[in-house]
């Protein structure tokens, strides 16, 4: 993000005359709105605001805001994106990028943005599927998955994206899901951070691998297997009977009940987004015992690659004065003279 | 050791008379090679050469040679550098064919680099490497100093590694250091047998070892040592002192420059003249990664450098940046520009301007890396999916890639087009005198940004074609004229997601016809040398300027009727080049591939151009092209001769026996 004056603007004011072409019921639908309705939250300008995506179904994203967009090449978005911010920092620059775009074809590109701290908002949509080539597993699906290349179920253990994202250097890291009620809240938080801000959101592939994320996000199940990280707050969940707590002996964090809502008798911890080893252990803690942690789980900003790259430019160049014809005449030179005279030496 | 007296030398522009000028007192040029271990500092040697002959006043044109490993294991055939020079009083453009003068610092060097020694040339050795360590790992089985295997040659051959060490001696160094001082021993030597002033190289050394001025004592009296055992030597061995005039060069500025500098250069000019800032995304690769090292020190340019994390990142925030207002710039070698492939399909998708500049290397695969070679311009034309056209402009020499570079960032931003200038291993390290241009005589061609709609009270229309088939430059950024862009087919003028049949039809058509359009915004091909029709021209893209240059001249005092055409311009080609040729009974097409350039000429104009392939990793020899040149002249008078087979133990390289 960068310190504008906030723009006035409405959630309208974000559509494009562009017919939307996903599935219907897609959850990429839901993040669509959630982006629209965050943009006149954080008072965002259409005019500097730029959504570069790769390609897959996610990646179409940029057709539908009304700013600046670039849809790219398959994995390659982050380069793009490094490119506008070093040319023009004033630029609030967004990355849509998909489980196969992001993790698989792009990996690597996802890995150096996150270290050199790019300040930009990078939506991770993991629907743990191939969608746009009709259904492959993808390197986010759990073992076992069936799909057209995998026709007994997939064999490959899946990569993490959040903690994938740690382990890159990534400053900011935080989980949502498509049609969550939270996920404004947890973009918001994503623009206020100055850096490279991960985002990754669960999506529902409807066609391809429907209701994926039932487990921690159908409504009956939500409480209890959902926990929603805050600055400052007891790591809580199931209604407030249930917390983390860390387990001094093996130094990992452990489900605890919690009697009468008495949370500090429980040893529950309370989160703290600038805490990087709790943050790595939210983010790797195995569905099932644990609860899926959900909010924003690491924020610790430092400095931004584009400042850092302003500011080696203003050293290397301090005192030089942008001569071409003495640029072009650097080093060793001689003249020569009108005929007959003696070639001389100038410098 | 032979004992004659030596005479070395040669005319490269005096054709068939070359021979009888090697007797000459006073030559029109010289081909002196130095050649050691990767770590003797023969390149270093060669570039300080280089500078005290361009001081001199000579022309001059070099050719640096070395191993892909930065450091091959001492001693071996594998692990020899060589640099190149030929100066001389005329103009000169090639690196020469046969040095006559040799300068092998161990057997190994000796081993590879002897065999292209003219005969009667000069061997410099220094016996104190010829170990019979040193002699097993160069594959003697005896010293060749000894055998009498050299008789072809004059061989002064003594114990430099001694008469270092001796030079040196009161300054303290340990061994090893004490013998890195050998190349400027040898320096010296060389300095007085082409009556140089050392004066220079002094206050360079000086300079260099500024902060360890012992070194630079050291090595100036290894310089000095070297220059004095000259005068010795010249009464009782085969050495002699030679002088050589300076060339008669158009009065003005000078300076030495490579290929790469030229081109780092000429992109800062064409940024200016285009009143652009310039972003440069790189990764490092050899030899293309000069010009990175180059740009980051011209920051004061509007330029930000960006070392990617690899090629394709490299490329595409350089096209990013385009599309945020600035001039993207990407440069690599073969592998590397494959790469970039898909990018630059984006950036012509979406008429983004763009240069990527290919130094190309031997090929396929990893190739030679360190080795020239012309074979990318295949990958450079039409190596993208789709019908995907880009202009594509290839220097002649590294001066020439000065010119090339800005005419790249005028034709990018003109036409909204990635553009590829092709340079080669050979341009990029080569040097050779340059005269300083001045920046006021460049034509700008400042960029127009659109800053208001260019639809009134409608949307914009970012792909809304002007008479050449040009869209508007729309920086990001700019209020109301947000639009979005992608690889997608997209609809006439507002650029929105389309794909209909008669959609694709109509913007491919438009994407070639803009690139083929452009044949009419270049100068018409010219002549290099002869006249405009005749019985043969000689047509050749990139660094072979010098020796066909070169082969044509001596072939015309010859009396041939012979042309040279040299096209910078290689896509899409000159309007008037189809025309040109057909005044032409033949055409003959030297490339440093396996004819690439005659297919794109037979498919363009149907003419039976004639592929002259080479693909050694070494540039032409001029008597290579001479030879062929001459077999379209068979039975013609003025040809006798010329018809006899080239001979190859002159060519600039022999192959190397790796062990």
């Amino acid at each position: 993000m960068n310190d504008m004056t906030p723009i006035q603007t409405t959630l309208k004011d974000w559509e494009t005359d562009q017919e939307v072409r996903w599935c219907p019921g897609c959850g990429d639908y839901a993040i669509l709105k959630a982006v629209q309705r965050t943009l006149p939250m954080v008072g965002a300008d259409p005019k500097n605001t730029v959504f570069v995506s790769g390609i897959g179904c996610s990646s179409r994203f940029p057709y539908y805001i009304e700013s600046y967009g670039f849809h790219t090449i398959h994995g390659r978005a982050p380069a793009f994106a490094t490119g506008i911010k070093l040319a023009n920092p004033e630029l609030d620059v967004w990355l849509v990028t998909g489980d196969g775009d992001g993790m698989s074809i792009g990996g690597n590109h996802t890995m150096h943005i996150l270290r050199r701290n790019l300040d930009c908002q990078i939506m991770l949509f993991n629907n743990e599927i191939y969608g746009l080539t009709k259904g492959q597993y993808s390197p986010t699906s759990r073992v076992g998955t069936p799909s057209p290349t995998s026709p007994i179920g997939s064999v490959d253990r899946p990569a993490l994206p959040c903690a994938f994202a740690l382990g890159a250097g990534a400053r900011f890291v935080a989980r949502g899901y498509d049609v969550s009620k939270d996920l404004p809240e947890v973009l918001i938080a994503a623009y206020r951070h100055k850096g490279a801000a991960f985002i990754e959101i669960f999506q529902n592939c409807i066609v391809y691998n429907k209701d994926r994320f039932d487990d921690f996000t159908a409504k009956a199940v939500a409480s209890d297997n959902q926990i929603m990280c805050k600055d400052g707050e007891p790591l809580l969940f199931a209604k407030e009977t249930k917390g983390l707590s860390l387990d001094l002996e093996t130094l990992s964090l452990k489900v605890v009940d919690v009697v009468d809502g008495n949370w500090q008798a429980a040893g529950v911890a309370v989160h703290n987004p600038r805490n990087r080893g709790l943050a790595h252990m939210l983010v790797e803690m195995p569905f099932g015992a644990f609860p899926m942690a959900l909010g924003v789980i690491y924020d610790d900003p430092a400095p931004t690659f584009e400042s850092a790259v302003v500011a080696e430019r203003a050293t290397l160049i301090a005192g030089k004065t942008p001569d071409l014809g003495k640029l072009l005449s650097k080093g060793q030179t001689w003249t020569v003279a009108a005929p007959s005279d003696k070639h001389g030496l100038m410098d | 050791m032979a004992t004659r007296s030596a005479q070395y030398g040669s005319a490269e522009g005096a054709g068939q008379d070359a021979q009888a000028s090697v007797h000459e007192a006073s030559p029109e040029a010289v081909v002196v090679r130095f050649a050691g271990d990767s770590g003797d500092g023969m390149q270093l040697t060669g570039g300080q050469f280089t500078l005290s002959t361009a001081l001199a006043g000579n022309d001059l044109a070099t050719f640096p040679d070395f191993p892909a490993e930065i450091r091959a294991p001492q001693g071996t055939l594998f692990g020899v550098s060589a640099f190149q020079i030929n100066f001389g009083s005329s103009e000169i453009t090639t690196a020469g064919d046969a040095p006559d003068v040799l300068v092998a610092m161990n057997p190994a060097a000796l081993k590879t680099n002897v065999q292209a020694l003219k005969p009667g040339g000069l061997v410099i050795a220094d016996t104190g490497e010829f170990t019979r360590r040193n002699l097993e790992k160069a594959r003697y089985e005896a010293s060749p100093l000894d055998d009498g295997s050299l008789a072809r040659w004059d061989v002064l051959a003594f114990d430099i590694s001694a008469l270092t060490l001796e030079a040196v001696k009161p300054f303290g160094l340990g061994n090893k250091e004490a013998l890195r001082c050998k190349n400027m021993w040898t320096l010296g030597l060389a300095l007085w047998m082409f009556d140089r002033d050392r004066q220079p190289l002094v206050d360079w050394l000086n300079a260099k070892f500024a902060k360890s001025p012992v070194l630079a004592q050291a090595n100036i009296a290894a310089l000095n040592a070297g220059h004095a055992y000259g005068e010795t030597a010249e009464l009782a061995g085969p050495l002699r002192k030679l002088h050589v005039d300076p060339v008669a060069s158009e009065p003005g500025l000078y300076r030495t420059i490579t290929g790469a500098e030229a081109v780092s250069l000429g992109l800062v000019a064409g940024a200016q003249l285009a009143n652009l800032p310039m972003f440069f995304g790189g990764y490092p690769i050899t030899p293309a990664s000069a010009i990175l090292h180059n740009l980051v020190k011209m920051k004061e340019f509007g330029v930000t450098t960006f070392q990617a994390e690899d090629e394709i990142a490299a490329i595409c925030a350089a096209i990013g940046a385009s599309y945020a207002g600035q001039l993207g710039v990407t440069s690599s070698s073969g592998p590397g520009i494959a790469l970039k492939g898909e990018a630059m399909g984006l950036a012509i998708m979406t008429e983004l301007p763009l240069v990527i500049v290919n130094s190309q290397r031997g090929g396929p695969s990893t190739g030679l890396p360190t080795k020239t070679e012309q074979s990318d311009l295949y990958q450079a034309i039409y190596g993208r999916n789709g019908d995907a056209p880009l202009p594509v402009i290839a220097a002649r020499s590294p001066a020439d890639a000065f010119e090339c570079a800005i005419e790249a960032c005028r034709i990018a931003v003109a036409y909204m087009t990635p553009v590829i200038l092709l340079t080669d291993g050979y341009i990029g390290n080569a040097s050779e005198p340059w005269k300083v241009p001045d920046p006021a005589s460049f034509t700008p061609f400042p960029v127009a940004f659109l800053d208001e709609s260019n639809n009134p009270g409608g949307k914009v229309l970012p792909y809304k074609r002007d008479a050449r088939g040009v869209r508007p430059w729309i920086k990001a950024g700019t209020p109301g004229l947000m639009h979005r862009i992608g690889g997608i087919e997209k609809a006439i003028d507002t650029g929105n997601i389309d794909y209909a049949p008669d959609v694709h039809q109509a913007q491919t058509d438009a994407r070639k016809a803009r690139i083929d359009g452009l044949a009419h915004d270049v100068p018409p091909q010219d002549v290099a040398l002869g006249e405009a029709r005749g019985r043969l021209a000689v047509l050749g893209w990139g660094s072979t300027f010098g020796p066909i240059h070169q082969a044509v001249r001596r072939a015309r005092r010859r009396g041939l009727d012979v042309s040279h055409v040299h096209v910078r311009h290689v896509w899409p080609l000159p309007a008037n080049l189809g025309e040109l040729l057909g005044g032409f009974e033949h055409v003959l097409v030297p490339e440093m591939n396996t004819g690439q350039f005659k297919t794109v000429l037979r498919d363009q104009f149907l003419i039976d151009a004639v592929p002259l392939a080479k693909t050694s990793g070494q540039p032409f020899a001029i008597a290579e092209i001479e030879a062929a040149i001459a077999s379209f002249f068979n039975g013609v008078t003025g040809n006798e001769g010329g018809e006899v087979a080239v001979n190859d133990t002159q060519l600039p390289a022999p192959e190397i026996e790796h062990p």
